[in-house]
């Protein structure tokens, strides 16, 4: 610890002024664009952005006013802690909206009215996955990277407020987004829905949220940059990349939100594509992995296992995933030499994968035992185990034979949440029972028993999400290909719809299963951060937390 | 090596750009060849631009997120084009900004669903989608039945789709919103000019409502010409230009 010779704690109120700019000139243009709008949708969202500007204004003004009544920290916590507790809320949100849209194949009157379709399968499923993947997952990776990098380089997080301007600056960004879905806001682009004006906006927080990364590393203690800060690195430069170019398009005005993308059929398919398969590959996988780099080692109390091996996994990684997007595009009227480099370099991503997962795993090596009685690096174990098992999935779904049965049916949903429940969701749970009773300064979690029930409720959601999607995916794909021995197709399309009815139902129990647990997990962290004391006295003890 | 990545982790810049160099590759290979290799779209007969009221449509049909629950792309798979019909071309969806091929089948893929159903019965579907297919697990739209189509606004939608590359005319641009009521009105007197302009277009009352253009009728019309742009009669699948 060298706290007493840090310079610290007291930022400067200048960056105030360019923020308190942005703020204003954003309430002014969501002004205008309310006035102008050209239908109600756009004017809604034009509305909601100015009250967010208007929000953004009073929160500066709070800073400044607040500033230098608390005592100056070596590190920039609050802003953690604020991630923090966005992460478990929009976790949760999220969460409900996806076991609301899996009710609503089980049971299809569920929330449909005829007079709107605000609450229409079709606008709630882009809610969903953009609250879980972006909401959720977001500020999970703005939360431990903003933590991480100030405990790897020994350096309080750069920019003053400006951190604060990347952390709501995302919330607005969401707010817009997910209130644009339930009107009919998108851009009909898988993952990209958000309109011009919300990626716009994303797009300066971004170049934002990398200047205050790049920033802080230069302030750096240490002469090494920590692995997971790498990982950190090539998720924010590369999302902005792939954020920028697929993003391209032509609003039809100014007043309105509809825009139309640069590109057109096949060359914005694979544009897209590019885009979503790296969504994953760097949004829920680099990013991830960088937290895993950090939490598990801290919480293991073990040095990661292999150096090199971290270096080779990591520009193999990403080096090879931005190529994977033409499997998403087998058999279309994508041109066949881009669908086969798509799926070889799809199938050779395995390895680097696998690097990742091995290395994560074997730095439990000489602190197995502590499985048995830590319940929350059990978790980050999990995860790293269904990131293995769902990165070998994943390379098995690219094969041409496999995919052509695969594609279209409901096996890549389950696939998506083997690696979106068991990966990112616990390895995002692990961190934020790490980081709670060490931001909120407590000696341990509030009941490591109620973690145990989560661990065990989520693992069996995730145990009959993926397998009733298996056998759902495997049964719709040769049901539709499936012919009598008259040499006709066997089944209506509409007679494998009925068929899937059963598993969606336990797929939505399993869902449902899930969100109890995210549910035990808000409780759980809640009491902590609050300081209760521990629930039974007689808890076995965990081995102790450090708080840094 | 070892001792050259120490480089890189001592130095952010150095890193960043590495991390740049690594991830544009693959995108640089892969998408921009698309761009000039002639042969990735088929030559084909037939594919116009959209008329202003099947973009109205298809602008419904992307608010909607129909490219949830439905593909637009046959592949070249036998029950595939047993069940839906020709495989889908890459030049059937080259006025289309964005693509909405799709990525699951939780309902059926729509790629050549025009002229497949009567518009009486994609009306009915989408007011109550199992009032006809009882089985059905989509959510109703009556609500669009309700909803006036802006035909104010039609020039402005084909004046952006030309700045991507559409071949809209001046012609098309300046008649864009009579262009739109006129295919919802068989009685229209400009019927011939629209159909010059846009050849192979459907004229008609598509949500049983002549009164009024709905956002039912802008929705049917597309639907209804899914599919029905090229003429197979001339496409030549082994032609060399059309190898890929």
């Amino acid at each position: 610890m060298t706290t007493a010779t840090q310079p610290v704690g007291r930022d400067d109120p200048w960056e105030a002024i360019p923020i308190a700019a942005i703020a204003v000139l954003g309430a002014l243009l969501s002004i205008a664009g309310a006035a102008t709008a050209e239908d109600s949708r756009f004017a809604v969202q034009m509305y909601t952005a100015a009250a967010g500007f208007v929000f953004g204004l009073w929160a500066l003004a709070y800073w400044l006013a607040n500033r230098r009544k608390t005592q100056p920290t070596k590190y920039q916590d609050n802003v953690v802690k604020a991630g923090v507790i966005a992460s478990m809320f929009w976790g949760v949100a999220g969460m409900l909206v996806g076991v609301i849209i899996a009710l609503q194949l089980a049971y299809p009157n569920l929330l449909y009215f005829a007079d709107f379709g605000w609450t229409n399968f079709g606008r709630l499923r882009p809610l969903h996955t953009s609250a879980v993947i972006f909401a959720f997952g977001g500020n999970v990776l703005l939360a431990t990277s903003f933590y991480v990098v100030q405990r790897t380089c020994r350096a309080r997080l750069a920019g003053g407020a400006w951190p604060w301007f990347v952390f709501w600056g995302y919330q607005l960004f969401i707010l817009l987004a997910g209130t644009g879905y339930l009107l009919g806001v998108t851009q009909g682009r898988e993952y990209a829905e958000p309109a011009w004006y919300t990626d716009l906006w994303l797009t300066l927080v971004w170049v934002v949220y990398l200047l205050v990364f790049l920033a802080t590393l230069w302030k750096r203690q240490e002469k090494h940059i920590y692995v997971a800060n790498w990982f950190y690195l090539a998720f924010i430069v590369t999302i902005a990349m792939l954020h920028i170019v697929n993003n391209l398009a032509i609003p039809i005005s100014f007043s309105n939100w509809f825009s139309y993308s640069a590109f057109s059929g096949v060359q914005d398919a694979l544009t897209q594509w590019w885009y979503g398969h790296n969504a994953v590959g760097f949004f829920l996988t680099a990013g991830f992995l960088a937290i895993m780099y950090y939490f598990v080692p801290k919480q293991a109390e073990r040095p990661i296992y292999s150096y090199r091996l971290s270096i080779v996994h990591f520009w193999a990684l990403i080096f090879l995933y931005i190529w994977a997007g033409p499997h998403h595009l087998h058999y279309t009227a994508l041109p066949q030499w881009a669908q086969s480099l798509g799926a070889t370099f799809s199938i050779m991503l395995w390895m680097p994968s696998w690097g990742g997962m091995i290395n994560g795993l074997m730095t439990l090596s000489g602190a197995w035992d502590k499985l048995r009685t830590d319940p929350v690096l059990r978790m980050l174990v999990v995860s790293v185990a269904f990131y293995g098992m769902s990165t070998f999935e994943g390379p098995v779904m690219s094969i041409r034979a496999v995919n052509s049965l695969s594609h279209y049916t409901d096996w890549t949903i389950g696939h998506v949440h083997s690696g979106a429940l068991g990966w990112v969701g616990f390895v995002s749970f692990g961190a934020l029972y790490c980081l709670t009773p060490w931001l909120w300064k407590r000696q341990r979690l509030y009941s490591l028993a109620l973690v145990d029930w989560h661990f065990w409720i989520a693992t069996l959601g995730i145990v009959l999400y993926i397998t009733s999607m298996w056998v759902a995916g495997i049964m719709q794909g040769l049901m539709w290909r499936a012919y009598n021995e008259l040499g006709f197709l066997e089944y209506s399309f509409v007679e494998t719809v009925e068929a899937m009815n059963p598993y969606y139902i336990i797929r939505a129990l399993g869902g449902g299963l899930y969100l109890v647990g995210a549910l035990l997990m808000v409780y759980n962290l809640w009491r902590t951060a609050r300081g209760d004391a521990p629930a039974r006295a007689d808890e076995p003890a965990p081995a102790a937390v450090a708080a840094e | 090596m070892w001792n050259f990545h120490k480089l890189l982790e001592k130095h952010t810049m150095i890193l960043i750009v590495g991390i740049l160099i690594v991830v544009s590759l693959g995108g640089l290979v892969q998408i921009t060849p698309l761009f000039f290799i002639e042969s990735t779209i088929e030559r084909v007969e037939g594919v116009r631009p959209y008329t202003p009221l099947e973009l109205a449509g298809r602008q419904i049909y992307i608010r909607e997120g129909c490219y949830t629950c439905h593909s637009q792309m046959i592949r070249p798979l036998r029950d595939e084009v047993e069940r839906y019909g020709h495989y889908s071309l890459a030049a059937e969806s080259m006025y289309d900004h964005p693509f909405q091929w799709g990525s699951k089948r939780t309902g059926p893929d729509l790629a050549r669903v025009g002229g497949r159903y009567s518009d009486e019965w994609q009306r009915d579907h989408l007011i109550n989608p199992r009032s006809v297919v009882p089985e059905s697990v989509m959510p109703p739209y009556a609500f669009l039945q309700r909803a006036d189509v802006d035909a104010g606004r039609a020039a402005a939608h084909l004046r952006a789709n030309r700045v991507v590359g559409v071949p809209y005319t001046d012609d098309m641009v300046a008649n864009a919103a009579g262009d739109m009521r006129t295919q919802g009105d068989p009685t229209a007197a400009d019927y011939d000019a629209f159909t010059a302009r846009y050849p192979n277009a459907v004229v008609r009352d598509f949500d049983g409502d002549p009164s009024r253009l709905t956002e039912m009728d802008a929705l049917i019309a597309y639907l209804q010409h899914l599919g029905t742009g090229v003429d197979f009669s001339t496409y030549e699948a082994e032609a060399p230009g059309n190898l890929r």
